[in-house]
């Protein structure tokens, strides 16, 4: 098992993309503005022509060090480079103003352990709530899938009134094509391409990568003139700061995890508690915000063990952790590959060999991100105008390959455009991506949960699973009225 | 730019040779050396319905990367995916007839016609050949009080509505299947209500949580669950024992007379010369019959299948007839 394992992992066309995958991970992740949904989306039609492995690692390896590298404009411009980076980058800004490349170094260590612990508890943990999903029927997916719904609006967005029209729009682009139960054809308009509904991959491209491309066309031309980084006393650094900072590493590796597990939550908002929980546990409260290692590592350990995290949820219960995810269930699908206790069945070895892979990329992530953080003054430097017309060129391609359809270019276009004013109207687009995923599904499950009791309701609560399910996801709606201080959190896209 | 660096005049030198190496030498790995085509002329393209990378995609990849080592023929092989297979099968339909545009048909074909989504079945076709065949089975859960699937089939009898089936769609495949096993044998098919699911693997779940009693999916799809322990199969609806579960009686050993699954061939316009469809046939016939189409199909899971062009002709003929019935008796043609 072990040696089938290492075999499948170091194909030299696994490897390569994972290191391809790393590069352009620093790329996207160093550019303020794009961030690792738009990337993985951008990257997901090229993977439908690889193998499962060599394509799902692109995606596990390029968002590692796309939210790693999201800090080396925040250490050098303040200018977080996804929102990962956000909660961090006051501290990491004052650091880097005398030390840089340590500040940077030191925050790679820390982004890559916090990966590494992540995936261990996604390895650890997966298979055995994998063989307790097994007794989940259709009931309990209703409720789960509602839950992780409710989570989307009730943790995401700044108001949740803007959350549910999220939500709400999302289920309508879901309803599009033919009905999953009875088969009945809606709000197709006659067209024969949509009737398997709007393709959901073009339609995160558009969502995720227009808006974006809308925004920067918009601003005036700026340039990120960076001074070159001289090596300092790296090492130094990193011994003293883990040393002293070992705890704060765990506890914020453990608190990414578990939100990034969280359906709705995603590596922007694990930092940001993770930031919290550290300034409250401190014993230098004040020194927050302005130049401490602490804070740094408190939010750079949780971004990248949330990425890990997410895909908890999503392997073993097909409902993604957050929006990365989301489009990972796309790419999973397209391969015939659905997640959910079945996965861990029918494909032990792949499954094991993706959590490999999990740990190799954490691993390259620190060879590449330091040659990230020595080369960053020429990364920022590349023009925006020859970047941004270069993406958008990429969104066609991506939006055309996935299935050799025009119509899915034009899907794209409109999605992107809807999104760029729901982004102006501050809706949350992670919640329509959501809404998109689980809408369908509570939908599917809860139809053939009521047929299976011949119409009766109780059957929602008849299992006790089922039933805690039920009150979790009614204490979830309450949660926003009782909820006394309230916790200021930005849009939840990393 | 390079002195700009703040790293020795080496060092990046070193990095940029090492960048160059590795990105050359993926290309260099990526890119097969392909023989120049012989005969036919041009490439080839097949069409799949389905996404890249799903079942019927990943069979119809392997053929293109046989014939062209075997063949040393130029192929490429299309997604055109969308309407629950509709938009492809209609782009092979519709395609012109100079054996340069081959389908790769699937069951779905028998059912476009009989559920209203488009006017396109067999008919418009020439067959080249079969190749796959997947027939359903009775599958239920290891501790079932049934002790074959005439205990069961008599149970379902006696206690309608009392049990529930899935596997698929309402319409799908495995549905069809669940309802010409009780016509055959004699039960309303009312009497075992279709939940509809999105596919085997979460009927399968189903099934093990107790969501629902039977599924009538295909023997390889349940084999690890099978294996685990978790479920069993009573009969396999085929004309002959799965030789990879050689304990699985066929439902006309049981003496119901039904045998019936999902399938996948290869297929062209209708109005494609005889000689062409010859030369794809002794083609394809050929990657069939090789050691590494076996080992691909067995690992993973297709049952390996092979009709002629005329009998596959008539196979289709038959399939779409069989299916326009039992859509009609179950009362979902539209």
């Amino acid at each position: 098992m072990f040696f089938e394992i290492l075999q499948l992992i170091l194909q030299p066309h696994v490897l390569f993309a994972i290191f391809i995958a790393e590069l352009f991970g620093v790329f996207i992740g160093a550019m303020p503005g794009l961030t690792a949904t738009m990337a993985t989306a951008l990257i997901v039609p090229f993977t439908y022509f690889m193998d499962p492995l060599a394509g799902i690692s692109m995606i596990i390896a390029m968002t590692a060090v796309a939210i790693f590298a999201g800090d080396i404009p925040a250490v050098l411009l303040k200018i977080p480079g996804t929102p990962a980076s956000a909660a961090q980058t006051l501290d990491a800004y004052q650091l880097g103003r005398s030390k840089p490349v340590e500040t940077l170094s030191t925050d790679l260590v820390c982004s890559a352990l916090g990966g590494i612990v992540g995936s261990l508890i996604l390895i650890f943990t997966s298979p055995i709530l994998a063989e307790f999903a097994v007794n989940f029927s259709t009931v309990e997916y209703f409720w789960l899938t509602l839950w992780g719904l409710s989570m989307a609006i009730v943790i995401s967005a700044e108001q949740p009134i803007k959350g549910v029209l999220g939500v709400i729009i999302g289920f309508l682009i879901a309803t599009i094509g033919i009905e999953p139960v009875y088969g009945y054809v809606r709000f197709t308009f006659g067209r024969v391409e949509l009737l398997s509904g709007i393709s959901f991959i073009p339609a995160m491209i558009g969502l995720f990568a227009i808006p974006e491309l809308l925004k920067q066309i918009s601003k005036p031309h700026e340039k990120y003139l960076v001074q070159l980084l001289r090596g300092g006393k790296t090492y130094e650094m990193i011994s003293t700061a883990l040393k002293k900072f070992k705890t704060t590493v765990a506890r914020s590796s453990l608190i990414g995890t578990f939100i990034g597990a969280l359906p709705g939550a995603g590596a922007d908002i694990a930092a940001w508690v993770s930031y919290g929980v550290a300034k409250r546990v401190s014993k230098k409260p004040e020194e927050f915000g302005k130049g401490t290692i602490e804070g740094v590592i408190a939010a750079t350990s949780a971004n990248n063990a949330a990425l890990s995290g997410a895909w908890i949820p999503l392997l073993v219960f097909g409902i993604p952790g957050d929006s990365i995810t989301a489009i990972a269930l796309g790419a999973l699908m397209a391969h015939g590959l659905r997640p959910g206790p079945m996965l861990f069945q029918r494909h032990g070895t792949l499954v094991s060999a993706m959590f490999a892979v999990f740990i190799l990329a954490n691993l390259l992530m620190l060879l590449i991100g330091y040659l990230a953080i020595r080369l960053s003054s020429n990364i920022l430097r590349i023009p925006r105008n020859v970047l941004v017309p270069l993406i958008a060129v990429f969104c066609v391609i991506g939006s055309y390959a996935v299935n050799n359809s025009l119509f899915d270019v034009w899907s794209m276009l409109v999605l992107g455009i809807l999104g760029y004013f729901m982004e102006r109207l501050g809706i949350p687009i992670p919640s329509v991506v959501l809404a998109i995923i689980l809408g369908p599904m509570v939908e599917f499950n809860f139809i053939t949960t009521l047929m299976k009791s011949d119409l009766n309701p109780i059957i929602f609560v008849s299992r006790p699973v089922a039933a805690g399910l039920a009150f979790l996801t009614i204490f979830t709606w309450v949660l926003p009225f009782i909820r006394t201080k309230k916790l200021r959190i930005k849009g939840s896209e990393s | 730019m390079v002195l700009s660096l703040g790293i020795s005049k080496t060092m990046s030198l070193v990095i940029v040779v090492l960048l160059v190496a590795v990105v050359a030498g993926g290309i260099y790995y990526y890119s097969a050396v392909t023989a120049p085509p012989q005969y036919p002329s041009k490439p080839i393209t097949f069409i799949v319905s389905w996404s890249a990378g799903g079942g019927t995609d990943r069979t119809a990849r392997m053929i293109a990367a046989l014939l062209e080592n075997m063949s040393g023929w130029k192929t490429v092989v299309e997604n055109r995916v969308g309407g629950g297979g509709t938009v492809g099968h209609l782009a092979m339909a519709t395609a012109s007839p100079d054996g340069y545009t081959v389908g790769i048909i699937t069951f779905e074909l028998s059912t476009f016609e009989w559920m209203g989504l488009a006017n396109v079945s067999y008919k418009n076709f020439k067959p080249v050949l079969l190749y796959n065949r997947d027939p359903a089975a009775v599958i239920v859960r290891a501790d079932a009080p049934w002790k074959d699937v005439i205990e069961l089939t008599n149970y379902i009898k006696a206690n309608p509505g009392k049990l529930k089936a899935s596997g698929t769609a309402k319409g799908g495949v495995w549905d069809i299947g669940r309802i010409g096993w009780l016509k055959t044998a004699g039960v309303d098919p009312e009497a075992l209500p279709w939940v509809p699911s999105t596919g085997a693997a979460p009927c399968l779940q189903e099934l093990i949580a107790g969501g629902i009693d039977i599924c009538t999916c295909s023997l390889p799809e349940a084999g690890p669950l099978i294996e685990a322990g978790k479920v069993k199969a009573l009969a396999v609806m085929a004309d002959e024992r799965n030789p990879a579960f050689p304990d699985v009686p066929t439902l006309k050993e049981k003496g119901i007379n039904w045998a019936f699954g999902t399938w996948r061939g290869v297929a062209v316009p209708k109005d494609t010369p005889d000689h062409i469809v010859k030369t794809l046939h002794d083609a394809i016939k050929k990657v069939i019959d090789s050691p590494q189409w076996k080992d691909f199909m067995s690992k993973n899971g297709f049952g390996m299948a092979y009709l002629p062009s005329s009998e596959f002709a008539k196979f289709l003929e038959n399939d779409y007839k069989v299916v326009g019935e039992l859509l009609k008796a179950a009362g979902y043609v539209k």
